[in-house]
């Protein structure tokens, strides 16, 4: 069990520094940093101009509904990638895997095109 | 063609998948028209499933390098699950009638759900148990929603997903400490690891315990309960209540016994605590309540420390009665939640306690069979609520844990005063307007369930021997 632990070892120290990094630089400042502060420079900056809007505004919930139909299609390829890399070796089964789970995604595509979750209108 | 026959002890999962998928698109080009065969479509699957299930041999089949364990113990409580869907969706039939709701994505959901169940119930690594239980929450918190213009189902449907999505966090993070403790997601690897584990397996334990806490919903982890039974639609409740229960409660025991046994003093421990939580929360919690599907969320978190005594005894026979236990709470639950369907007077749900007054005197069978069943879900003998907590609180004494049972035993006289006021108030009050009749399949269920209560004490042998072989089979 040891031996395992120690595997992570690396880990542990990149986990450190990258620590002990993130907070000097947060830190420093607030301790050498020059500061002269006036209510220009405190103020939200939107290139150049004064800000139009509440930053939370709401918006279209078709958005989200793009942004999950992406994700399902980003997820199929990305599991092509290492499969079709490794392709030769699986043999007959690692390619009806991949058919079956292609199939899964195509019935869920199919589910919402016919629902209308590709138009925009 | 050998690696498709090698898959046949996961043929109940592949029906129902493969089902699921088939009513999708049969529904994306049927539409609205498609929902009430839907309904149908959905029940013949899981029949169809679960006659699948009782055909698999009893002895221990692993698939998938050992993620996937089909035995007795899983055999048992996989029907057990599917009964609980088939009652659901018996029940809904009504629901789904009306224009707003007719969405056949409902009949879909819960045989999705029912497929994460069976996997969860099934599972022999910490990966299927993660695969199983997020299939089964995913399309839960989707159909907690379900009544998507009504606040109070989105807040329910809302509240689901971000503790659930806390939950699985919790349990993600217990599983990957238990990974790195003992190197293995396998859970007799854990088993053979987790004598010489120290500390680090405990705490990935503890994370662990209190996501699968988080499922079947037991003190400290029961907040979201209360809420989401109230707010998700009745029969949905009624589904929430057991199916899901079932399977996290198998998820619990197989966890507890094929991964930990060499640190069950450990586990212990957490489930004693979690037992007793839970019963005196669910008896005095409920006392205050006025809305009856609030009611039945307290007393869902008592009777999940009743059956989480039967693990804390850390023995055979404990885990039978987890399993008799649950059997009967299945029961119970069905037959309670489809009276409260059927509160309706208009085709308005009721949901208010005073709601029954006077029931005995509008409607004096049903009146009789929900008092019936209250009083099983109380525990009064000879009805089958009394055995269910006989065997556990046997179960536990029998481990010595004395002070669990006396204490359960206490509880329950507690939980008593709650289900004995909705029988005072349907007997001895001024009778409130009658509710729209009883339709068919609701009245099919009542009758089942109530006759199963009352008739148990006559007949408990085929029940609780198939616990005890269930049982056995974890050992």
């Amino acid at each position: 069990m040891n031996a395992l632990l120690q595997e992570y070892l690396p880990l542990v120290i990149f986990t450190g520094i990258s620590l002990a990094m993130g907070l000097a630089l947060l830190v420093a400042p607030f301790i050498v940093a020059y500061r002269q502060p006036d209510p220009e420079k405190l103020s939200a900056y939107e290139c150049g101009f004064n800000a139009f809007d509440d930053a939370r505004m709401k918006f279209d919930v078709r958005f989200y509904l793009v942004a999950i139909i992406f994700i399902i299609f980003d997820l199929e390829v990305a599991f092509l990638f290492p499969w079709a890399i490794t392709f030769g070796q699986l043999g007959v089964f690692g390619f009806w895997s991949m058919m079956v789970f292609l199939a899964v995604l195509t019935v869920g595509f199919i589910y919402e095109w016919k629902k209308g979750a590709l138009e925009w209108d | 063609m050998n690696e498709a026959s090698a898959l046949y002890p996961a043929l109940p999962e592949l029906i129902l998948a493969g089902g699921a998928m088939v009513l999708l698109m049969i529904g994306a080009f049927g539409g609205e028209r498609a929902t009430s065969p839907m309904l149908s479509y959905a029940i013949a699957l899981l029949v169809v499933a679960g006659l699948a299930i009782a055909a698999m041999p009893d002895e221990r089949v692993a698939l998938f390098n050992g993620s996937f364990v089909v035995d007795g113990f899983a055999k048992f409580l996989k029907i057990l699950a599917v009964l609980g869907s088939i009652g659901t969706l018996w029940m809904s039939g009504d629901f789904l009638a009306d224009p707003d709701r007719r969405k056949f994505e409902y009949s879909v959901l819960i045989l999705l759900a029912t497929a994460g169940m069976f996997v969860l119930i099934s599972a022999g690594d910490l990966i299927a148990l993660y695969l199983g239980f997020e299939l089964m929450s995913l399309s839960l918190y989707v159909v907690a929603a379900f009544d998507r213009d009504n606040v109070q189902s989105t807040e329910a449907g809302l509240k689901y997903f971000v503790l659930g999505a806390l939950s699985s966090g919790m349990l993600l993070y217990g599983a990957s400490l238990i990974y790195g403790f003992t190197g293995t997601v396998k859970f007799a690897g854990i088993a053979q690891e987790a004598a010489n584990g120290g500390i680090g397996l405990i705490i990935g334990l503890v994370l662990l315990f209190a996501g699968l806490c988080f499922k079947v919903s037991a003190v400290p982890f029961h907040m979201w309960t209360p809420d989401v039974y109230q707010g998700a639609p009745t029969p949905i409740t009624a589904f929430f209540a057991s199916a899901p229960k079932v399977a996290a409660i198998a998820a619990f025991v197989r966890v507890s016994f094929s991964a930990f046994p060499a640190i069950a003093a450990q586990w212990q421990q957490i489930i004693i605590f979690v037992a007793i939580a839970s019963m005196a929360l669910g008896a005095f919690a409920a006392i205050g309540q006025r809305n009856i599907k609030r009611l039945m969320a307290y007393s869902s978190i008592g009777h999940m420390g009743y059956a989480l005594i039967g693990l804390a005894a850390a023995t055979g026979e404990g885990v039978q009665g987890v399993l008799v236990y649950m059997a009967i709470y299945v029961a119970m639950t069905l037959g309670t939640f489809a009276c409260i369907v059927s509160m309706r007077r208009n085709d308005k749900p009721f949901e208010e306690i005073t709601d029954l007054s006077g029931l005995a005197r509008t409607n004096p069978a049903q009146a009789f069979v929900l008092s019936m069943l209250l009083f099983s879900l109380a525990g009064i003998p000879p009805l089958a609520g009394f055995f269910a907590k006989f065997y556990v609180f046997l179960a536990a004494v029998k481990a010595g844990l004395f002070t669990l049972a006396v204490l359960g035993v206490l509880a329950s006289v507690v939980g008593a005063y709650y289900y004995l006021l909705i029988v005072k108030i349907m007997y001895f009050d001024e009778p409130a307007p009658a509710f729209d009749p009883m339709g068919n399949a609701l009245r099919s269920i009542v009758a089942v369930t109530g006759l199963f209560v009352i008739l148990f004490f006559a007949y408990p042998g085929p029940l609780v021997e198939a616990a005890a072989v269930a049982a056995k089979s974890l050992f």
